[in-house]
Protein backbone atom coordinates (compact mmCIF):
# COMPACT_ATOMS: atom_id res chain seq x y z
CA UNK A 1 0.00 0.00 0.00
CA UNK A 2 1.12 3.71 -0.27
CA UNK A 3 -0.20 7.39 -0.89
CA UNK A 4 -0.57 8.96 -4.75
CA UNK A 5 -1.21 12.49 -5.51
CA UNK A 6 -3.43 12.38 -8.64
CA UNK A 7 -4.61 15.07 -10.78
CA UNK A 8 -6.13 17.31 -8.37
CA UNK A 9 -2.40 18.75 -7.58
CA UNK A 10 -1.83 20.03 -11.23
CA UNK A 11 -1.08 23.45 -11.22
CA UNK A 12 -1.53 23.79 -7.72
CA UNK A 13 1.33 22.80 -6.15
CA UNK A 14 0.04 24.11 -2.23
CA UNK A 15 2.79 22.20 -0.33
CA UNK A 16 0.70 21.62 2.81
CA UNK A 17 1.56 18.04 2.16
CA UNK A 18 5.38 18.28 2.80
CA UNK A 19 5.10 19.77 6.05
CA UNK A 20 3.18 16.92 7.24
CA UNK A 21 5.22 13.78 6.04
CA UNK A 22 7.34 12.57 8.66
CA UNK A 23 9.11 10.68 6.46
CA UNK A 24 9.84 13.43 3.21
CA UNK A 25 8.56 11.53 0.59
CA UNK A 26 7.09 14.15 -1.44
CA UNK A 27 8.69 14.77 -5.19
CA UNK A 28 8.35 17.71 -6.81
CA UNK A 29 8.40 19.23 -10.77
CA UNK A 30 7.45 21.72 -12.00
CA UNK A 31 3.73 20.83 -12.28
CA UNK A 32 2.94 18.91 -8.86
CA UNK A 33 4.20 16.67 -6.42
CA UNK A 34 4.70 13.30 -6.53
CA UNK A 35 4.80 10.08 -3.16
CA UNK A 36 7.75 7.79 -3.41
CA UNK A 37 5.99 4.91 -2.41
CA UNK A 38 9.24 3.28 -1.29
CA UNK A 39 9.23 5.74 0.91
CA UNK A 40 5.74 6.20 2.06
CA UNK A 41 4.99 4.52 5.56
CA UNK A 42 1.13 4.72 5.08
CA UNK A 43 0.61 7.43 7.97
CA UNK A 44 -2.26 9.19 6.26
CA UNK A 45 -1.55 12.83 7.12
CA UNK A 46 -1.12 13.88 4.03
CA UNK A 47 -4.19 12.86 2.95
CA UNK A 48 -6.73 15.43 4.80
CA UNK A 49 -3.91 17.93 4.75
CA UNK A 50 -4.02 18.81 0.97
CA UNK A 51 -6.93 21.41 0.31
CA UNK A 52 -7.58 20.18 -2.81
CA UNK A 53 -8.27 16.28 -1.91
CA UNK A 54 -5.22 15.07 -4.37
CA UNK A 55 -4.07 12.63 -2.36
CA UNK A 56 -5.62 9.31 -1.89
CA UNK A 57 -4.63 5.54 -0.66
CA UNK A 58 -3.79 3.43 -3.51
CA UNK A 59 -6.65 0.98 -3.28
CA UNK A 60 -9.09 3.76 -2.41
CA UNK A 61 -8.24 5.15 -6.23
CA UNK A 62 -11.22 5.23 -8.62
CA UNK A 63 -10.79 2.84 -12.03
CA UNK A 64 -9.52 6.02 -13.89
CA UNK A 65 -6.82 6.98 -11.63
CA UNK A 66 -5.27 3.81 -10.89
CA UNK A 67 -2.89 4.87 -13.41
CA UNK A 68 -1.46 7.69 -10.90
CA UNK A 69 -0.07 4.68 -8.60
CA UNK A 70 2.59 4.03 -11.75
CA UNK A 71 3.32 7.97 -12.19
CA UNK A 72 3.85 8.72 -8.90
CA UNK A 73 6.55 5.54 -8.77
CA UNK A 74 7.86 6.93 -12.43
CA UNK A 75 8.21 9.96 -11.70
CA UNK A 76 9.68 9.99 -7.74
CA UNK A 77 12.48 8.26 -9.05
CA UNK A 78 13.51 11.40 -11.86
CA UNK A 79 12.31 14.26 -9.15
CA UNK A 80 14.04 15.87 -6.50
CA UNK A 81 12.17 15.29 -2.95
CA UNK A 82 11.04 18.15 -0.94
CA UNK A 83 11.75 18.74 2.44
CA UNK A 84 9.95 22.34 3.44
CA UNK A 85 6.58 24.38 2.06
CA UNK A 86 6.90 25.92 -1.53
CA UNK A 87 5.16 28.88 -2.90
CA UNK A 88 1.93 28.14 -4.49
CA UNK A 89 2.10 28.25 -8.22
CA UNK A 90 0.91 31.37 -9.89
CA UNK A 91 -3.36 30.86 -10.13
CA UNK A 92 -3.13 27.98 -7.30
CA UNK A 93 -6.02 30.01 -5.48
CA UNK A 94 -7.85 30.29 -9.02
CA UNK A 95 -7.65 26.76 -9.71
CA UNK A 96 -8.66 25.80 -5.96
CA UNK A 97 -11.77 27.66 -6.64
CA UNK A 98 -12.63 26.20 -9.76
CA UNK A 99 -12.14 22.82 -8.00
CA UNK A 100 -14.92 23.90 -5.56
CA UNK A 101 -12.97 23.62 -2.60
CA UNK B 1 34.74 30.32 15.79
CA UNK B 2 33.77 33.49 14.22
CA UNK B 3 30.72 34.94 13.04
CA UNK B 4 27.33 35.42 15.54
CA UNK B 5 27.41 33.88 18.98
CA UNK B 6 26.60 29.94 18.51
CA UNK B 7 23.24 29.34 20.40
CA UNK B 8 22.20 26.68 22.52
CA UNK B 9 18.52 25.27 22.62
CA UNK B 10 17.09 22.64 24.94
CA UNK B 11 14.66 20.15 23.77
CA UNK B 12 12.91 18.13 26.46
CA UNK B 13 11.30 14.83 25.28
CA UNK B 14 12.32 12.35 22.12
CA UNK B 15 8.92 11.93 21.20
CA UNK B 16 7.96 12.89 16.88
CA UNK B 17 7.67 16.63 17.60
CA UNK B 18 11.36 16.89 19.69
CA UNK B 19 13.39 15.46 16.78
CA UNK B 20 10.86 17.43 14.17
CA UNK B 21 11.75 21.07 16.44
CA UNK B 22 15.11 19.53 16.41
CA UNK B 23 15.74 19.39 12.72
CA UNK B 24 14.14 22.25 12.13
CA UNK B 25 16.35 24.21 13.67
CA UNK B 26 19.45 22.62 12.84
CA UNK B 27 18.28 22.70 9.06
CA UNK B 28 17.92 26.82 9.28
CA UNK B 29 21.78 27.31 9.63
CA UNK B 30 21.54 29.73 12.12
CA UNK B 31 24.80 28.70 14.64
CA UNK B 32 23.07 26.29 17.40
CA UNK B 33 23.24 23.29 19.09
CA UNK B 34 20.45 21.13 19.81
CA UNK B 35 20.64 19.31 23.06
CA UNK B 36 17.70 16.49 23.82
CA UNK B 37 16.75 15.38 27.42
CA UNK B 38 14.54 12.54 27.52
CA UNK B 39 13.36 10.49 30.98
CA UNK B 40 14.28 7.36 29.17
CA UNK B 41 17.03 5.73 28.21
CA UNK B 42 15.45 5.28 25.05
CA UNK B 43 14.18 7.82 22.38
CA UNK B 44 10.90 8.23 20.33
CA UNK B 45 8.91 8.86 22.92
CA UNK B 46 5.13 7.18 21.89
CA UNK B 47 6.60 5.79 18.61
CA UNK B 48 8.26 3.37 20.81
CA UNK B 49 5.52 3.47 23.62
CA UNK B 50 2.47 4.32 21.34
CA UNK B 51 2.25 3.02 18.41
CA UNK B 52 0.30 -0.56 18.05
CA UNK B 53 3.16 -3.27 17.39
CA UNK B 54 1.28 -4.75 14.82
CA UNK B 55 1.76 -1.59 12.69
CA UNK B 56 5.41 -1.68 11.82
CA UNK B 57 5.79 0.38 8.99
CA UNK B 58 4.86 3.10 10.75
CA UNK B 59 7.82 2.53 13.20
CA UNK B 60 9.92 2.81 10.46
CA UNK B 61 9.36 6.51 11.24
CA UNK B 62 12.07 6.12 13.38
CA UNK B 63 14.63 6.02 10.74
CA UNK B 64 13.99 9.56 10.52
CA UNK B 65 14.85 10.35 13.76
CA UNK B 66 18.22 8.74 13.52
CA UNK B 67 18.60 10.97 10.49
CA UNK B 68 18.08 13.74 12.70
CA UNK B 69 19.94 12.25 15.55
CA UNK B 70 23.26 12.16 13.25
CA UNK B 71 22.98 15.96 12.17
CA UNK B 72 26.06 17.84 13.49
CA UNK B 73 25.26 20.22 16.59
CA UNK B 74 22.94 17.65 18.19
CA UNK B 75 23.47 15.38 21.17
CA UNK B 76 21.20 13.17 22.89
CA UNK B 77 20.65 13.52 26.83
CA UNK B 78 18.53 9.96 28.51
CA UNK B 79 17.88 9.16 31.61
CA UNK B 80 17.05 12.87 32.83
CA UNK B 81 13.79 13.70 33.55
CA UNK B 82 13.34 17.82 33.66
CA UNK B 83 11.33 18.75 36.71
CA UNK B 84 13.03 15.95 39.27
CA UNK B 85 16.22 16.10 37.89
CA UNK B 86 17.03 19.12 37.39
CA UNK B 87 15.08 22.20 36.70
CA UNK B 88 12.88 24.53 34.33
CA UNK B 89 14.90 27.53 35.73
CA UNK B 90 18.41 25.92 35.60
CA UNK B 91 18.17 24.86 32.22
CA UNK B 92 16.77 28.04 31.63
CA UNK B 93 19.71 29.79 32.78
CA UNK B 94 22.09 27.54 30.59
CA UNK B 95 20.24 27.33 27.35
CA UNK B 96 19.19 30.08 25.18
CA UNK B 97 16.04 28.62 24.41
CA UNK B 98 14.14 25.56 26.31
CA UNK B 99 11.73 23.57 24.08
CA UNK B 100 9.11 21.45 25.54
CA UNK B 101 8.26 18.19 24.21
CA UNK B 102 6.70 16.35 27.10
CA UNK B 103 3.34 15.10 24.96
CA UNK B 104 0.41 13.73 26.79
CA UNK B 105 1.45 11.36 29.52
CA UNK B 106 -2.45 10.88 31.96
CA UNK B 107 -5.20 9.17 30.50
CA UNK B 108 -8.22 11.58 30.79
CA UNK B 109 -10.69 10.44 33.35
CA UNK B 110 -14.27 9.33 32.24
CA UNK B 111 -15.62 10.89 35.73
CA UNK B 112 -18.17 8.61 36.83
CA UNK B 113 -18.64 6.08 39.47
CA UNK B 114 -16.91 2.87 39.53
CA UNK B 115 -13.86 3.95 37.59
CA UNK B 116 -11.51 2.90 40.60
CA UNK B 117 -12.94 -1.00 40.80
CA UNK B 118 -10.67 -3.70 39.80
CA UNK B 119 -11.12 -4.73 36.15
CA UNK B 120 -11.35 -0.74 35.25
CA UNK B 121 -8.43 0.68 33.54
CA UNK B 122 -7.37 2.99 30.98
CA UNK B 123 -6.24 2.57 26.92
CA UNK B 124 -3.17 4.25 27.83
CA UNK B 125 -2.49 1.84 30.83
CA UNK B 126 -3.02 -1.03 28.70
CA UNK B 127 -0.93 0.04 25.93
CA UNK B 128 1.92 1.29 27.88
CA UNK B 129 2.28 -2.22 29.09
CA UNK B 130 1.61 -4.47 25.91
CA UNK B 131 4.52 -1.73 24.39
CA UNK B 132 6.83 -2.42 27.27
CA UNK B 133 7.26 1.15 29.23
CA UNK B 134 9.50 0.68 32.01
CA UNK B 135 6.64 2.77 33.99
CA UNK B 136 4.11 0.06 33.12
CA UNK B 137 5.46 -3.16 32.63
CA UNK B 138 4.37 -4.66 36.22
CA UNK B 139 1.04 -3.78 35.95
CA UNK B 140 -1.47 -6.54 36.27
CA UNK B 141 -4.30 -7.19 33.57
CA UNK B 142 -6.63 -9.67 34.49
CA UNK B 143 -8.20 -11.32 31.32
CA UNK B 144 -9.71 -14.42 32.52
CA UNK B 145 -13.35 -12.62 31.55
CA UNK B 146 -15.48 -13.19 28.65
CA UNK B 147 -16.46 -9.39 27.92
CA UNK B 148 -14.65 -6.76 27.27
CA UNK B 149 -15.28 -2.77 26.68
CA UNK B 150 -13.47 -0.48 24.81
CA UNK B 151 -15.22 3.35 25.29
CA UNK B 152 -14.29 5.60 22.88
CA UNK B 153 -14.23 5.89 19.18
CA UNK B 154 -10.69 7.34 18.74
CA UNK B 155 -7.98 5.44 16.94
CA UNK B 156 -6.51 4.13 20.64
CA UNK B 157 -9.76 2.50 21.30
CA UNK B 158 -9.55 0.77 17.57
CA UNK B 159 -5.88 -0.38 18.32
CA UNK B 160 -6.90 -1.46 22.44
CA UNK B 161 -10.01 -3.62 20.36
CA UNK B 162 -7.76 -5.14 17.36
CA UNK B 163 -4.94 -6.07 20.10
CA UNK B 164 -7.49 -8.11 22.26
CA UNK B 165 -9.02 -9.40 18.99
CA UNK B 166 -6.29 -10.98 17.60
CA UNK B 167 -4.35 -14.17 18.90
CA UNK B 168 -1.14 -14.95 20.17
CA UNK B 169 -0.20 -16.49 16.98
CA UNK B 170 -0.99 -13.20 15.31
CA UNK B 171 0.78 -11.12 17.48
CA UNK B 172 4.01 -13.55 17.66
CA UNK B 173 6.39 -12.07 15.24
CA UNK B 174 5.74 -8.19 16.42
CA UNK B 175 7.70 -6.15 18.85
CA UNK B 176 5.00 -7.00 21.84
CA UNK B 177 6.51 -6.83 25.11
CA UNK B 178 6.74 -10.63 26.34
CA UNK B 179 5.04 -10.22 29.60
CA UNK B 180 1.76 -9.00 27.45
CA UNK B 181 2.16 -12.01 24.83
CA UNK B 182 2.15 -14.48 27.61
CA UNK B 183 -0.96 -12.51 29.47
CA UNK B 184 -2.70 -12.32 25.80
CA UNK B 185 -2.60 -15.85 24.95
CA UNK B 186 -4.18 -17.11 28.34
CA UNK B 187 -6.83 -14.19 27.36
CA UNK B 188 -10.22 -15.79 27.66
CA UNK B 189 -12.46 -13.03 26.41
CA UNK B 190 -14.58 -13.53 23.38
CA UNK B 191 -16.71 -10.56 23.07
CA UNK B 192 -15.09 -7.18 22.84
CA UNK B 193 -17.30 -3.84 22.67
CA UNK B 194 -16.22 -0.56 21.48
CA UNK B 195 -18.80 1.88 22.56
CA UNK B 196 -18.79 5.79 21.39
CA UNK B 197 -21.23 8.23 22.61
CA UNK B 198 -21.84 9.50 19.07
CA UNK B 199 -23.16 7.52 15.65
CA UNK B 200 -21.26 6.16 12.68
CA UNK B 201 -20.73 9.60 11.35
CA UNK B 202 -19.05 10.89 14.45
CA UNK B 203 -16.56 8.46 15.15
CA UNK B 204 -13.19 9.89 15.12
CA UNK B 205 -11.22 6.51 14.02
CA UNK B 206 -10.12 6.61 10.30
CA UNK B 207 -10.93 3.88 7.77
CA UNK B 208 -7.58 3.04 7.32
CA UNK B 209 -7.63 2.02 10.68
CA UNK B 210 -10.94 0.36 10.46
CA UNK B 211 -10.02 -1.91 7.74
CA UNK B 212 -7.69 -3.69 9.78
CA UNK B 213 -10.80 -5.11 11.38
CA UNK B 214 -11.51 -6.75 8.04
CA UNK B 215 -8.37 -8.83 8.17
CA UNK B 216 -8.80 -10.38 11.88
CA UNK B 217 -8.33 -14.38 11.78
CA UNK B 218 -9.88 -15.61 14.59
CA UNK B 219 -12.86 -12.33 15.33
CA UNK B 220 -15.90 -11.05 13.43
CA UNK B 221 -16.41 -7.34 13.43
CA UNK B 222 -20.27 -6.38 13.97
CA UNK B 223 -22.34 -3.36 14.52
CA UNK B 224 -24.95 -3.77 16.62
CA UNK B 225 -27.94 -2.81 14.46
CA UNK B 226 -30.22 -1.52 17.84
CA UNK B 227 -27.76 1.19 17.49
CA UNK B 228 -28.47 2.40 13.51
CA UNK B 229 -30.64 3.54 11.26
CA UNK B 230 -29.54 3.30 7.30
CA UNK B 231 -29.81 6.77 7.43
CA UNK B 232 -26.30 6.81 9.72
CA UNK B 233 -24.55 5.21 6.70
CA UNK B 234 -25.42 8.16 4.22
CA UNK B 235 -22.73 10.29 4.28
CA UNK B 236 -23.81 14.00 4.44
CA UNK B 237 -20.50 15.09 2.14
CA UNK B 238 -20.32 12.35 -0.50
CA UNK B 239 -17.17 14.12 -1.80
CA UNK B 240 -15.33 13.26 1.37
CA UNK B 241 -13.67 9.83 0.35
CA UNK B 242 -12.71 9.38 3.75
CA UNK B 243 -15.97 9.32 5.45
CA UNK B 244 -17.45 7.56 2.56
CA UNK B 245 -15.27 4.79 2.75
CA UNK B 246 -15.36 4.73 6.68
CA UNK B 247 -19.50 4.53 6.57
CA UNK B 248 -19.32 1.70 4.10
CA UNK B 249 -17.33 -0.43 5.92
CA UNK B 250 -19.68 0.20 8.84
CA UNK B 251 -22.51 -0.41 6.54
CA UNK B 252 -20.74 -4.05 6.20
CA UNK B 253 -20.02 -5.01 9.76
CA UNK B 254 -23.90 -4.27 10.25
CA UNK B 255 -24.62 -7.47 7.79
CA UNK B 256 -21.99 -9.65 9.99
CA UNK B 257 -21.46 -13.29 9.27
CA UNK B 258 -20.55 -14.79 13.05
CA UNK B 259 -18.58 -17.97 11.65
CA UNK B 260 -15.66 -17.01 14.27
CA UNK B 261 -14.52 -17.63 17.69
CA UNK B 262 -14.57 -14.11 18.60
CA UNK B 263 -16.28 -10.88 17.94
CA UNK B 264 -15.73 -7.30 18.19
CA UNK B 265 -18.78 -5.52 18.08
CA UNK B 266 -19.29 -1.94 17.60
CA UNK B 267 -22.02 -0.27 19.53
CA UNK B 268 -23.09 3.38 19.13
CA UNK B 269 -25.42 6.66 21.10
CA UNK B 270 -23.83 4.72 24.29
CA UNK B 271 -22.92 7.44 26.79
CA UNK B 272 -21.12 5.90 29.92
CA UNK B 273 -23.49 6.55 32.93
CA UNK B 274 -21.63 4.17 35.67
CA UNK B 275 -19.43 1.43 36.41
CA UNK B 276 -20.58 -1.47 38.86
CA UNK B 277 -19.86 -4.47 40.50
CA UNK B 278 -19.21 -5.78 43.96
CA UNK B 279 -15.75 -5.51 44.76
CA UNK B 280 -14.61 -5.50 40.54
CA UNK B 281 -16.04 -4.84 37.42
CA UNK B 282 -19.47 -6.57 36.55
CA UNK B 283 -21.83 -4.45 34.10
CA UNK B 284 -21.75 -0.44 33.15
CA UNK B 285 -24.67 1.32 32.94
CA UNK B 286 -24.83 3.31 29.78
CA UNK B 287 -27.62 6.04 28.67
CA UNK B 288 -28.61 6.10 25.15
CA UNK B 289 -29.51 8.83 22.53
CA UNK B 290 -32.94 8.06 22.80
CA UNK B 291 -32.60 8.24 26.76
CA UNK B 292 -33.12 5.01 26.87
CA UNK B 293 -31.01 3.00 29.69
CA UNK B 294 -28.75 0.06 29.11
CA UNK B 295 -26.14 -2.10 30.91
CA UNK B 296 -23.92 -4.38 29.41
CA UNK B 297 -22.18 -6.97 31.42
CA UNK B 298 -17.95 -7.39 31.25
CA UNK B 299 -15.38 -8.22 33.14
CA UNK B 300 -13.50 -5.29 31.70
CA UNK B 301 -13.54 -2.02 30.15
CA UNK B 302 -10.85 0.20 29.40
CA UNK B 303 -12.11 3.67 28.66
CA UNK B 304 -10.14 5.74 25.77
CA UNK B 305 -11.66 8.74 25.93
CA UNK B 306 -8.35 11.10 25.36
CA UNK B 307 -5.58 11.94 27.22
CA UNK B 308 -3.58 15.44 28.79
CA UNK B 309 -0.17 16.76 29.24
CA UNK B 310 1.15 16.30 32.73
CA UNK B 311 2.59 19.49 34.29
CA UNK B 312 6.20 20.50 34.51
CA UNK B 313 7.02 22.36 37.47
CA UNK B 314 7.87 25.82 36.72
CA UNK B 315 5.89 25.85 33.77
CA UNK B 316 2.64 27.40 33.87
CA UNK B 317 -0.47 24.90 33.30
CA UNK B 318 -3.38 25.48 31.06
CA UNK B 319 -6.00 23.29 33.07
CA UNK B 320 -8.96 23.73 30.28
CA UNK B 321 -6.73 22.05 27.59
CA UNK B 322 -4.72 20.15 29.02
CA UNK B 323 -1.45 20.90 27.65
CA UNK B 324 1.51 23.87 28.73
CA UNK B 325 -0.02 26.86 28.71
CA UNK B 326 1.22 28.87 25.56
CA UNK B 327 0.52 31.47 22.57
CA UNK B 328 1.52 29.29 19.54
CA UNK B 329 4.45 27.82 20.79
CA UNK B 330 5.46 30.38 23.00
CA UNK B 331 4.89 29.17 26.77
CA UNK B 332 2.96 32.29 28.27
CA UNK B 333 0.93 33.10 31.65
CA UNK B 334 -2.35 34.72 29.72
CA UNK B 335 -1.08 36.46 27.20
CA UNK B 336 2.41 37.04 28.48
CA UNK B 337 5.27 35.25 27.08
CA UNK B 338 7.70 33.75 29.21
CA UNK B 339 11.43 34.32 27.81
CA UNK B 340 13.04 31.68 26.35
CA UNK B 341 10.49 29.37 27.09
CA UNK B 342 8.45 27.13 24.16
CA UNK B 343 6.31 23.85 23.41
CA UNK B 344 5.63 21.71 20.76
CA UNK B 345 4.18 18.70 19.40
CA UNK B 346 0.92 17.24 22.10
CA UNK B 347 2.13 19.35 25.09
CA UNK B 348 1.09 22.06 22.99
CA UNK B 349 -1.83 21.08 20.75
CA UNK B 350 -3.30 18.64 23.06
CA UNK B 351 -3.65 14.87 21.61
CA UNK B 352 -4.31 14.90 18.00
CA UNK B 353 -3.33 14.28 14.52
CA UNK B 354 -1.32 12.09 13.45
CA UNK B 355 2.71 11.41 13.32
CA UNK B 356 3.57 14.09 10.66
CA UNK B 357 1.55 16.78 12.23
CA UNK B 358 4.09 16.78 14.55
CA UNK B 359 6.23 17.96 11.81
CA UNK B 360 4.53 20.88 11.05
CA UNK B 361 4.14 21.65 14.69
CA UNK B 362 7.73 21.29 15.37
CA UNK B 363 8.85 23.60 12.68
CA UNK B 364 6.59 26.46 13.45
CA UNK B 365 7.86 26.64 17.33
CA UNK B 366 11.15 26.32 15.85
CA UNK B 367 10.37 29.03 14.02
CA UNK B 368 9.62 31.45 17.40
CA UNK B 369 12.54 29.98 18.74
CA UNK B 370 14.65 31.31 15.71
CA UNK B 371 12.65 34.55 15.46
CA UNK B 372 13.68 35.55 19.23
CA UNK B 373 17.42 34.09 19.56
CA UNK B 374 18.61 36.76 18.41
CA UNK B 375 17.33 39.05 21.61
CA UNK B 376 18.39 36.81 23.90
CA UNK B 377 20.77 37.97 26.50
CA UNK B 378 23.44 35.85 27.61
CA UNK B 379 23.48 33.49 29.54
CA UNK B 380 24.53 32.89 33.07
CA UNK B 381 25.51 29.11 33.27
CA UNK B 382 26.72 27.43 30.20
CA UNK B 383 25.43 23.83 29.00
CA UNK B 384 28.56 21.52 29.61
CA UNK B 385 28.40 22.83 33.51
CA UNK B 386 24.64 22.26 34.08
CA UNK B 387 25.67 18.10 32.61
CA UNK B 388 28.67 18.03 34.70
CA UNK B 389 26.55 18.89 38.12
CA UNK B 390 23.58 16.80 36.25
CA UNK B 391 26.15 13.72 36.01
CA UNK B 392 26.29 13.50 39.83
CA UNK B 393 23.00 13.43 40.87
CA UNK B 394 21.75 10.37 37.63
CA UNK B 395 22.26 7.18 37.79
CA UNK B 396 23.78 7.46 34.00
CA UNK B 397 23.17 9.97 30.76
CA UNK B 398 22.75 8.07 27.92
CA UNK B 399 23.92 8.84 24.82
CA UNK B 400 22.53 8.42 21.31
CA UNK B 401 25.47 5.73 20.98
CA UNK B 402 24.09 4.45 23.79
CA UNK B 403 20.74 4.29 22.72
CA UNK B 404 22.14 2.69 19.33
CA UNK B 405 23.58 -0.11 21.81
CA UNK B 406 20.47 -0.60 23.24
CA UNK B 407 18.90 -0.99 20.30
CA UNK B 408 21.24 -3.19 18.70
CA UNK B 409 20.57 -5.67 21.25
CA UNK B 410 16.54 -5.39 21.57
CA UNK B 411 16.89 -6.52 17.89
CA UNK B 412 19.66 -9.41 18.58
CA UNK B 413 17.32 -11.07 20.91
CA UNK B 414 14.11 -10.10 19.16
CA UNK B 415 15.62 -12.31 15.86
CA UNK B 416 16.31 -15.39 18.15
CA UNK B 417 12.09 -15.01 19.02
CA UNK B 418 11.46 -13.97 15.01
CA UNK B 419 10.55 -10.49 16.39
CA UNK B 420 11.64 -7.53 15.13
CA UNK B 421 12.72 -6.62 18.27
CA UNK B 422 12.30 -7.83 22.17
CA UNK B 423 12.20 -4.88 24.09
CA UNK B 424 13.82 -4.43 27.21
CA UNK B 425 10.81 -3.23 29.82
CA UNK B 426 13.42 -2.02 32.51
CA UNK B 427 15.63 0.72 33.52
CA UNK B 428 18.68 -1.82 34.54
CA UNK B 429 18.11 -3.95 32.20
CA UNK B 430 18.52 -1.08 28.71
CA UNK B 431 21.48 0.50 31.22
CA UNK B 432 22.93 -3.20 31.25
CA UNK B 433 22.53 -3.75 27.22
CA UNK B 434 24.95 -0.51 26.48
CA UNK B 435 27.63 -1.92 28.60
CA UNK B 436 27.18 -5.58 27.19
C1 LIG C 1 -1.77 4.45 21.66
C2 LIG C 1 -1.34 5.41 20.58
C3 LIG C 1 -1.14 4.95 19.28
C4 LIG C 1 -0.77 5.84 18.27
N1 LIG C 1 -0.64 5.37 17.00
C5 LIG C 1 -0.40 6.23 16.00
C6 LIG C 1 -0.36 5.77 14.67
O1 LIG C 1 -0.55 4.57 14.39
N2 LIG C 1 -0.13 6.67 13.67
C7 LIG C 1 0.08 7.99 13.94
O2 LIG C 1 0.29 8.78 13.00
N3 LIG C 1 0.06 8.46 15.20
C8 LIG C 1 -0.19 7.61 16.23
N4 LIG C 1 -0.27 8.09 17.50
C9 LIG C 1 -0.03 9.52 17.73
C10 LIG C 1 1.48 9.85 17.88
O3 LIG C 1 2.07 8.89 18.70
C11 LIG C 1 1.65 11.27 18.46
O4 LIG C 1 1.14 12.20 17.53
C12 LIG C 1 3.08 11.66 18.79
O5 LIG C 1 3.79 10.64 19.44
C13 LIG C 1 3.14 12.93 19.65
O6 LIG C 1 4.47 13.33 19.74
P1 LIG C 1 5.06 14.17 20.96
O7 LIG C 1 6.50 14.35 20.66
O8 LIG C 1 4.25 15.38 21.16
O9 LIG C 1 4.86 13.28 22.28
P2 LIG C 1 5.40 11.86 22.73
O10 LIG C 1 5.56 10.95 21.58
O11 LIG C 1 4.52 11.42 23.83
O12 LIG C 1 6.88 12.15 23.34
C14 LIG C 1 7.05 12.77 24.58
C15 LIG C 1 8.42 12.36 25.16
O13 LIG C 1 8.75 13.22 26.26
C16 LIG C 1 9.32 12.47 27.31
N5 LIG C 1 9.11 13.22 28.55
C17 LIG C 1 7.91 13.55 29.11
N6 LIG C 1 8.10 14.28 30.23
C18 LIG C 1 9.44 14.43 30.38
C19 LIG C 1 10.26 15.10 31.36
N7 LIG C 1 9.71 15.76 32.39
N8 LIG C 1 11.62 15.05 31.22
C20 LIG C 1 12.18 14.37 30.17
N9 LIG C 1 11.44 13.73 29.21
C21 LIG C 1 10.09 13.76 29.32
C22 LIG C 1 8.57 11.16 27.25
O14 LIG C 1 9.27 10.11 27.91
C23 LIG C 1 8.45 10.95 25.73
O15 LIG C 1 9.57 10.26 25.22
C24 LIG C 1 -0.61 7.22 18.55
C25 LIG C 1 -0.79 7.68 19.86
C26 LIG C 1 -1.16 6.79 20.87
C27 LIG C 1 -1.38 7.32 22.27
N1 LIG D 1 -3.30 4.47 13.46
C1 LIG D 1 -3.35 5.73 13.71
O1 LIG D 1 -3.25 6.52 12.80
C2 LIG D 1 -3.52 6.20 15.12
C3 LIG D 1 -3.54 5.29 16.16
C4 LIG D 1 -3.73 5.76 17.46
C5 LIG D 1 -3.87 7.11 17.68
N2 LIG D 1 -3.82 7.98 16.64
C6 LIG D 1 -4.10 9.42 16.84
O2 LIG D 1 -3.81 9.84 18.15
C7 LIG D 1 -4.79 10.82 18.56
C8 LIG D 1 -5.41 10.42 19.87
O3 LIG D 1 -6.29 9.31 19.68
P1 LIG D 1 -7.45 8.95 20.72
O4 LIG D 1 -8.18 7.78 20.21
O5 LIG D 1 -6.88 8.91 22.08
O6 LIG D 1 -8.34 10.29 20.73
P2 LIG D 1 -9.63 10.77 19.87
O7 LIG D 1 -9.49 10.46 18.45
O8 LIG D 1 -9.80 12.19 20.26
O9 LIG D 1 -10.86 9.89 20.43
C9 LIG D 1 -11.35 10.05 21.73
C10 LIG D 1 -12.69 9.37 21.83
O10 LIG D 1 -13.14 9.44 23.18
C11 LIG D 1 -14.50 9.86 23.19
N3 LIG D 1 -14.80 10.51 24.45
C12 LIG D 1 -14.22 11.61 25.01
N4 LIG D 1 -14.75 11.87 26.21
C13 LIG D 1 -15.70 10.93 26.43
C14 LIG D 1 -16.59 10.65 27.50
N5 LIG D 1 -16.60 11.41 28.60
N6 LIG D 1 -17.42 9.60 27.40
C15 LIG D 1 -17.42 8.82 26.28
N7 LIG D 1 -16.60 9.02 25.25
C16 LIG D 1 -15.75 10.06 25.32
C17 LIG D 1 -14.62 10.77 22.01
O11 LIG D 1 -15.97 10.87 21.66
P3 LIG D 1 -16.63 12.24 21.09
O12 LIG D 1 -16.24 12.29 19.67
O13 LIG D 1 -18.07 12.01 21.33
O14 LIG D 1 -16.05 13.37 21.91
C18 LIG D 1 -13.79 10.01 20.98
O15 LIG D 1 -14.55 8.99 20.38
C19 LIG D 1 -5.77 10.94 17.42
O16 LIG D 1 -5.43 12.04 16.61
C20 LIG D 1 -5.59 9.65 16.68
O17 LIG D 1 -5.98 9.69 15.32
C21 LIG D 1 -3.66 7.54 15.36
S1 LIG E 1 -1.05 19.85 -0.64
FE1 LIG E 1 -2.18 18.82 -2.28
S2 LIG E 1 -2.22 20.25 -3.99
FE2 LIG E 1 -0.61 20.91 -2.58
S3 LIG E 1 1.27 20.01 -3.32
FE3 LIG E 1 0.43 18.64 -1.79
S4 LIG E 1 -0.81 17.20 -2.96
FE4 LIG E 1 -0.43 18.94 -4.30
S1 LIG F 1 0.96 8.73 3.93
FE1 LIG F 1 2.40 9.63 5.42
S2 LIG F 1 4.37 8.77 4.86
FE2 LIG F 1 3.03 8.48 3.10
S3 LIG F 1 3.36 10.30 1.82
FE3 LIG F 1 1.60 10.74 3.14
S4 LIG F 1 2.47 11.81 4.88
FE4 LIG F 1 4.20 10.78 3.85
Amino acid sequence: MTYVVTDNCRGCRYTECVTVCPVECFHVDDTMTYIDPENCIDCGGCAPACPVGAIEPDYRLAADKKFWIDVNRKRATETPVISARLPPLPGADERKVALGR
Amino acid sequence: MTGPAQHHVAVIGSGPSGFYTAEALLRSGAPLTVDMFERLPVPYGLVRFGVAPDHPKLKQVATAFDRIAAMPGFRFIGGVTVGDDLTVDELRNAYDAVVLATGAELSRPLGIPGEALPGSHTAGDFVAWYNGHPAFADLRFDLDHEAAIVIGHGNVALDVARILAKTADELRQTDIARHALEILAESRIRRIYVVGRGGPAQAKFTAKELRDFLELGEADTSVDGRDVTPDDFEPQRPDDPELVEKLSLLRAFSQPATTKPRRCVFRFGLSPVAIKGRGRVETISFRHRSETAEDIACGLVFSSVGRKTAPVAGVPYDAHRGVHANVDGRVAIGRTVIDGLYVCGWSKRGPNGTIGTNRGCGIATAEAVLADLADRRPRPDTPDALLARLAGRVTRIVSYPDWTAIDAAEKRRGALLGKPREKFVTIPDMLAAMDA
